[in-house]
């Protein structure tokens, strides 16, 4: 579904992203770990299409990002780190432009999406609400709502618990794990017990580079009887 | 191009969503109307034209337009919903158009609205119909120039302060080209085919010929091809 070739990103003399590779399936959760700065924010810019690649490219769905951007837009949902809004729309104008750039012109279906939308993220309350006046934790929902209207195959999910509260946490965390069986996820975490929570698949990105692309089970096997943050730090830090 | 409908619709609406609308469209007219009768003596001048109000354009655009402009793309990169924007299924292309039309749309508006004084004019005495309307295309048309510059410069930064700035002086320059004060004094060390040309490049030069009712095609062209050139770089600028 997608599948990640090579993907190098330079900034300046930087190397942000070097050379990442790998692929996910409909149906499995990858856990995108590492340090902050790591290149997982640029590496996921890189897949949607939002960032062009130094080198390397991307495909989902068979559509290549950098010959075909807007073909890969259409296949995937995407909430993007700390889930930037148009802060002076209603959620439910907010979506609604969101159906109209997807396709959905007809008020009927656009109707039927955003209501789709709005409860699978519980967020029926708020409808009438400016984006703005929402707490952290239903702006982030909005987010999500955003990338799913369109039921999309494949989810790129940059944080997507970052700033909840445990219970939103869990939540949020049940309804990746409903979607999932029919999509392919990928997202971005710091928090390590999500990725045993949720996760199918482990990568571990440190100063750009692949360090680990395995299941939560072996990762945890490397190092019988360890926690998993102390094998992420021996992984991350050998690289230092 | 269907995609440009949403993207035009979201930020036309926008403008009405905040408080920029009214503060803009107040001012806008106060400041014009203001021009008309204090300066430019609407009444003393004992005349049944619109000359007093449009001779102001110009240099009213030159500060109003880029207060318009200065957020169009430097708000989105600010607020990051750029990443939202530039992560749905559309190009470079139509999202600048849509962007730029739904602003060039609302100035038309505010410079619409100043109707009643065609309306007292033509109460008063009887006016060339034709003139006015000859007047606000142009005005209309010279708006678009100005806010093609502004969108571009916009495009450059996220700091709305220094997109306002850059945009006041590059629109200065291209007024100060055809300002006869400034072409008096080109005309002491230039031929005068220098100061022609030098002039040719300027808002102030084409606009005139509007104002006297005169349509003439290389005014039309002059305009259209400097919003045409502008958003070209502006979608440059942003796919760098």
């Amino acid at each position: 579904m997608i599948e990640v070739k090579g993907l190098v990103k330079h900034y300046g003399s930087k190397r942000a992203v070097d050379n990442v590779s790998f692929t996910v399936r409909r149906g499995d959760i990858l856990g995108f770990l590492g340090p902050n700065g790591a290149g997982k924010s640029t590496t996921m810019k890189m897949v949607t299409g939002f960032l062009s690649p130094t080198a390397g490219t991307a495909l989902v769905n068979g559509h290549d990002v950098t010959r075909d951007p807007v073909a890969v837009k259409k296949q995937l949902g995407y909430l993007p780190e700390s889930a930037p809004a148009y802060g002076e729309m209603t959620v439910e104008e907010f979506l609604g432009f969101i159906a109209e750039t997807r396709g959905f012109r007809q008020r009927a279906e656009k109707a039927a999406r955003i209501n789709r939308a709005l409860d699978l993220t519980h967020l029926q309350t708020v409808r009438t609400q400016t984006i703005e006046t929402l707490s952290k934790g239903y702006k982030q929902r909005v987010g999500f709502a955003q990338a799913l209207l369109h039921d999309p195959p494949a989810l790129i999910l940059d944080e997507p618990t970052d700033g909840l509260d445990p219970n939103q946490k869990n939540e949020v965390r049940a309804l990746i794990k409903k979607m999932a069986a029919e999509k392919a996820v990928v997202l971005s975490t710091h928090i390590l017990e999500e990725v045993e929570a949720l996760c199918t698949r482990v990568i571990i990105i440190s100063q750009g580079k692949v360090v680990v692309d395995e299941t939560p089970e072996k990762l945890r096997a490397r190092q019988p009887g360890a926690r998993l943050d102390e094998i992420f730090r021996t992984l991350t830090s050998s690289e230092v | 191009m269907s995609q440009v409908t949403p993207v035009f619709k979201r930020e036309f609406l926008g403008y009405f969503r905040s408080p920029v609308a009214y503060v803009f469209l107040i001012v806008f007219l106060m400041a014009s109307v203001g021009l008309a009768f204090f300066v430019g003596q609407f009444f003393r001048a004992n005349q049944a034209s619109l000359e007093s109000y449009f001779t102001f354009h110009p240099w009213l655009f030159l500060f109003l337009i880029p207060a318009v402009g200065m957020r169009l793309w430097s708000e989105e990169k600010r607020t990051g919903t750029v990443e939202l924007l530039f992560t749905l299924p559309l190009t470079t292309l139509e999202a600048v158009l849509g962007k730029f039309l739904a602003a060039w749309a609302f100035l038309s508006v505010a410079i619409l609205l100043s109707f009643p004084m065609a309306v007292t004019a033509g109460y008063l005495g009887d006016p060339d119909w034709g003139v006015i309307a000859g007047s606000y295309l142009g005005s209309i048309l010279m708006a678009g120039s100005y806010l093609g510059v502004c969108s571009l410069t916009s495009a450059l930064t996220k700091n709305q302060v220094i997109s306002f700035v850059l945009s006041v002086l590059a629109c200065l320059v291209l007024v100060l080209l055809g300002w006869s004060v400034f072409n008096g004094a080109l005309s002491a060390v230039l031929p005068v085919w220098a100061v022609d040309l030098v002039a040719n490049f300027s808002f102030v030069t084409h606009f005139d010929a509007f104002t006297k009712g005169i349509i003439d095609p290389k005014d039309v062209v002059f305009f259209l091809s400097l919003t045409g050139f502008t958003l070209f770089l502006n979608v440059v600028a942003l796919e760098r």
